[in-house]
């Protein structure tokens, strides 16, 4: 490995994340972490955002924990694409050098941050629960779940600067906004040369579906093999609504055709961390805790009182579920009405 | 056309054993299989060449110990030409900085040019989804990651879906590019009698770390920038609360909406 001097690395950088034309949530999640970080550091926290007709839209960073917000404005930026974002911030992270460089576990971080890794010449690990610094020796310390949740790794990057980490969305609450908090907004320009990209964007698809996609939401209602037909999805969703949460299914729910396998939830579908986490008619196998065993509160209902889903349940009914949850909607509509 | 696909072999995930007091993976005794997302991205390898016919070569790679031979020969099995495995205890240890310089170093030395790189989204034991995009980096590709479906692939250009929150974007390409490959893509199929056959008799090069020119400061444990320092038994179980609906549907469903009430969730 090339020996180089790190010593001016210094201060804590989130990657903020925009879509269609607004700063997305997990920002203020990412200044969220980076703002512990960044104290026990006692170094600036700065945050860096990248899209169109972005500049006016950037205070709230500020007053949810930054210090400094770096902006790039540019039509061309509207999207994420890999080569101008990652050339950008290359530049970027090699003017400014800061030594911990955070941005979310999205499909975005998930493919950006392995292709900064390997320009900067610096490490990553992905996916983290969990993001400390030992004060001793001034590292982060990074902790993911790996091999389906059975195990928790802690993992440091002691030489190469930026340590870099992707950390999972939800897994942190944003902090309130503070109004008076003060920051400094620099606006950053790029000529054509950086804006160029291999790949072009010809068009979404949109799907049309309710509520946000899983890996944003904050409620999920999660069914399996247990709901018995798809027609019945729509008593999931009816619930959902009230929440106004996401739907969920585990792997033979999609399997099965119900509902489209953007919502499988597991080691091989989508890894959430919601706060509230309902599963119908779930098991719970190993390769579907794996995807939602960090949800702040799992809530289970499975007519099988041995179902694994019971242990990782913060609340489980032992029923069926088209007992309870006819029954849930109509309390929580009651609820509703006398609030 | 040549397309690379890059495939690791993993400890089968619902055989998983762990030594509850230190800790620590079981290993002895545990089946391997081929990463079950990495099939995905072999699946859809054998169909362009189904599609396309002549001309279309498939190169399998994967590192690792040497009884990863195994994944490739089902790779074979299933349609793919010609394997490697690159294996060698200067690679142990690697993180996935490391396995992608490494594979990306063998895929320059031992395919030299091709067309496409095709990977798994991530694998289920250390489940980074890192490698593929860095392999892409080290070899300057474009790259497109979560592809769900590959709509045209001709004239030296790509079109494919991406998978990505709230829906799919349409992108487009230059070849050669690295692609990562989602479960919606296809369903893989099972090897048959034929496929088995030349999987069998196929000779596996194993490569090391000379055959492939590495520069050996960036192998194996040495040259991984990330070091894991501990590892622990995550706490599972909560302490929950458990109730029967049977003939108390009322009074459980109550329970339920006064603990999201207490939770502040409602
Ligand atoms: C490599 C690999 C990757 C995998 N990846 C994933 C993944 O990403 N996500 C995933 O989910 N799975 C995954 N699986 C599959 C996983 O092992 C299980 O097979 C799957 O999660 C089971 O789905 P299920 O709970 O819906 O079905 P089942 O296991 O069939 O469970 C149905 C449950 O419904 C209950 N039930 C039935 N009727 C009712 C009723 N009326 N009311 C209440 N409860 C009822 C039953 O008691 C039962 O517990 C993977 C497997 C492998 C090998
Ligand atoms: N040791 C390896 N050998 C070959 N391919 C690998 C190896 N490790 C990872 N890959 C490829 O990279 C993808 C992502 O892996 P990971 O980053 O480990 O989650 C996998 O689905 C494989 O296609």
């Amino acid at each position: 490995m090339k020996e180089r001097d790190y010593s001016q690395y210094k201060g804590v950088w989130v990657i903020g994340e925009v879509r269609e034309g607004q700063i997305h949530a997990v920002s203020y999640e990412l200044l969220a972490w980076g703002r512990g970080l960044a104290d026990a550091l006692a170094v600036d926290l700065a945050i860096v955002v990248l899209g169109k007709d972005i500049k006016d839209k950037v205070d709230e960073l500020i007053s949810r924990g930054a210090d400094k917000v770096y902006v790039i404005d540019h039509p061309e930026l509207e999207h994420f694409r890999v080569d101008p974002y990652s050339n950008i911030l290359t530049a970027l992270i090699e003017e400014y050098k800061p030594e911990v460089l955070i941005a979310s576990a999205t499909t975005m971080g998930r493919t950006l941050m392995p292709v900064l890794a390997v320009k900067l010449d610096a490490g990553l690990t992905a996916d983290c629960t969990g993001l400390e610094i030992d004060p001793e020796e001034r590292l982060l310390i990074q902790t993911r779940p790996a091999v389906g949740g059975n195990i928790m790794a802690t993992i440091k990057t002691p030489v190469l600067r930026p340590q870099m980490a992707t950390v999972r969305p939800k897994s942190k609450r944003p902090l309130p906004p503070d109004p008076g908090r003060k920051g400094e907004i620099i606006l950053k320009e790029f000529g054509p040369e950086w804006l160029t990209s291999r790949v072009r964007r010809l068009d979404f698809i949109k799907e049309e579906s309710e509520g946000a996609p899983i890996q944003d939401a904050e409620c999920i209602v999660a069914f399996g093999k247990g709901l018995k037909d798809g027609r019945h999805v729509q008593l999931m969703q009816d619930l959902a609504r009230i929440f106004e949460g996401s739907l969920g299914a585990s792997r033979n729910a999609t399997d099965l055709g119900w509902i489209p396998y953007s919502h499988q939830v597991g080691l091989s579908g989508k890894t959430v961390s919601p706060r509230l986490y309902f599963a119908f008619g779930i098991s719970g196998a190993v390769q579907h805790l794996a995807g939602m065993s960090s949800a702040e509160t799992i809530i289970a209902v499975n007519s099988d009182p041995e179902a694994n889903i019971f242990n990782v349940a913060d609340y489980g009914l032992v029923g069926d579920l088209f007992e309870v949850v006819p029954l849930l909607i109509s309390r929580l509509k009651e609820k509703g009405k006398e609030a | 056309m040549k397309i690379v696909v890059l495939i690791k072999q993993v400890p089968a995930t619902d055989k998983v054993k762990m030594d509850e007091e230190s800790g620590t993976m079981i290993r002895d005794g545990v089946e391997s299989e081929v990463n079950p997302l990495d099939l995905y991205a072999v699946e859809e390898a054998v169909r362009i060449k189904e599609r396309i016919g002549n001309g279309v070569e498939i190169h399998v790679i994967s590192m690792g110990p040497k009884k990863a031979e195994e994944a490739l020969r089902s790779a074979i099995a299933l349609g793919c030409d010609r394997a490697y495995l690159l294996s060698d205890r200067k690679f142990a240890g690697s993180d996935t900085w490391v396995t992608a310089y490494t594979l990306s170093a063998a895929i320059r030395k031992i395919v030299g040019d091709f067309d496409l790189i095709l990977c798994g989204e991530r694998a289920t034991d250390g489940e980074t989804g890192q490698v593929g995009p860095e392999v892409g980096a080290y070899l300057d590709l474009p790259i497109l990651t979560y592809v769900s479906k590959i709509e045209t692939l001709q004239d030296r250009k790509i079109i494919a879906q991406r998978a990505v929150e709230g829906g799919h974007e349409v992108v487009e390409s230059p070849l050669p590019v690295l692609i990562s490959v989602v479960k919606e893509i296809n369903t893989p199929r099972m090897p048959n009698f034929s496929g088995k056959m030349k999987a069998k008799k196929a000779e596996i090069p194993v490569l090391t770390a000379e055959d492939i020119g590495a520069d050996e400061a960036r192998l194996g444990l040495k040259g991984s920038p990330t070091r894991v320092v501990k590892i622990f038994r995550p706490q599972v179980a909560r302490k929950g609360t458990v109730v029967s609906c049977v003939g108390n549907l009322q009074g459980a469903v109550d329970g339920l909406v006064d603990f999201l009430e207490e939770k502040a969730m409602i």
